[in-house]
């Protein structure tokens, strides 16, 4: 295994998976599964924001976010939704099953851009995980930000990410989190309704604050308006975006968005480039 | 300590209100709790309070026999619950429950629609303020019926 770049992974190219085998499984939601990597050549080392593009030997390719760190052995950290066939597979891999794995691919979260302001964390249903690996960046170096915190939406308690690592960040005292959901059983004591109505109390100061936000393309246009009535600048408003990535890196043109490439251009984009785009109903 | 008035003004639906107008209400106005799990209204029963919350969470219930109880939404400090008081038949069309301690400021619905009818003014008022909150959760219901996070999302 070879942590750095090497000459053989520069000259294969981005085309070419590399081989990674599945660590672990782990079950997050009835439909949802996070699956840990370990390389078993050379490794890919996404950052905060990037994806790679997951390959289920014999059915196809999708791009998924990276939702951990790589530590120091170089292994990946996927969450992924079962929704289609390939993430089916994926999602099905027991343990020892090998994948091919092409990245990273795309921008990252602008975390020291945030550095000396406020922090704001919006998630909707599975896009935590996404920003999970800038969540713990911003937690691991907390006297880096000023007030820090965390709106996360989901459908039902049932579609929760992370349970057990929410939980633990809401029970540090140096940062707020907050969770909502669509519609629980009776019996469920947090809170029901739109993420966006925790937006007005979430405790960050507009005039320093910088917001990340992931989620359902509908829900980020309303967080974005929220965010403005807020009073948070627009350029201070960050979006990860999803469209059909296939290349990953900007030849085939499938993910088109307007003028802009998800795959190459973001998928992390300045609220400013896309809102416009978003509320075309044709693109 | 903050007296009700003082209350009543800080709050977010009464922000703004003309003084006189906040006396009114006021008038109409009591300090109630409820322990966690107690039931805050019925589905069915009158409607002849709403609540302003100062502390703790209310949720609103609806239950059918084939899915049980249901949480539709939830109410925090600083939010509205009910309007039923001001619509004929003046019936709750869910439960409300207090999820934990609630403290919450109580008014007359029939105190206060009294006082609309002598004074139609503070009734528009009142009424635009109420309408306002209405929309919003209306608004919001037609958010959640697009079940956004039901459809494929980012991975």
């Amino acid at each position: 295994m070879a942590v750095s770049a090497s000459a053989e992974a520069q000259t294969r190219g981005v085309m070419t998976p590399v081989p990674y085998r599945v660590r672990s499984r782990a079950s997050e939601t009835a439909d949802t599964w996070t699956l840990e990597l370990e390389p078993l050549g050379d490794a890919v080392l996404p950052r905060a924001g990037q994806f790679d593009m997951l390959y289920a030997h014999g059915v196809g390719e999708v791009p998924i976010s990276t939702s951990g760190d790589h530590g120091g052995d170089g292994h990946l950290t996927h969450t992924i939704r079962a929704v289609g066939p390939v993430t089916r597979a994926l999602c099905g891999l027991d343990e020892g099953a090998v994948v091919g794995v092409r990245g990273p691919f795309g921008n990252e979260w602008p975390l020291a851009g945030a550095v000396g302001g406020d922090l704001l964390v919006i998630a909707g249903g599975i896009g935590l995980a996404p920003l999970r690996p800038a969540i713990r960046h911003a937690l691991s170096r907390r006297a880096d930000y000023g007030a820090v915190a965390v709106l996360l939406g989901a459908r039902t308690p049932g579609d929760l990410l992370f349970v057990q690592e929410v939980e633990e960040w809401r029970s540090r005292l140096d940062a707020e989190v907050d969770v909502t959901v669509d519609a629980a059983a009776v019996g469920w004591h947090g809170r029901v309704g739109l993420v966006t109505t925790l937006i007005p109390g979430a405790v960050v100061d507009p005039a320093s604050a910088t917001a990340f936000v992931c989620g359902p393309e509908i829900m980020m246009v309303f967080v974005v308006r929220a965010l403005l009535e807020r009073g948070l600048p627009v350029e201070r408003i960050w979006l990860s975006m999803e469209r059909n990535m296939r290349c990953g890196v900007g030849h085939c043109g499938h993910c088109q968005l307007g003028p802009k490439l998800i795959c190459r251009d973001g998928p992390v984009f300045r609220a400013d480039e896309m809102m416009e785009l978003m509320e075309v109903r044709e693109l | 300590m903050q007296t009700l008035d003082e209350l009543i003004a800080s709050s977010s639906v009464f922000a703004g209100m003309p003084a006189e107008y906040l006396s009114l209400i006021a008038g109409c106005a009591r300090n109630v709790g409820f322990e966690e799990g107690a039931l805050v209204f019925r589905e069915g029963d009158a409607a002849d309070t709403f609540y302003l919350v100062r502390r703790g969470r209310v949720a609103f219930e609806l239950h059918t026999p084939d899915r049980g109880g249901l949480v539709i939404e939830t109410a925090d400090p600083g939010d509205v619950v009910g309007w039923s008081w001001l619509f004929p038949p003046y019936r709750w069309h869910f439960d409300a429950r207090a999820t934990e301690e609630v403290r919450a400021i109580a008014f007359d619905g029939a105190c206060l629609r009294g006082k609309c009818d002598d004074d139609p003014a503070l009734g528009y008022e009142l009424m635009r303020r109420f309408a306002q909150v209405m929309i919003d959760r209306l608004q919001h219901t037609r958010f959640r019926l697009l079940d956004v996070y039901g459809g494929v999302g980012v991975s």
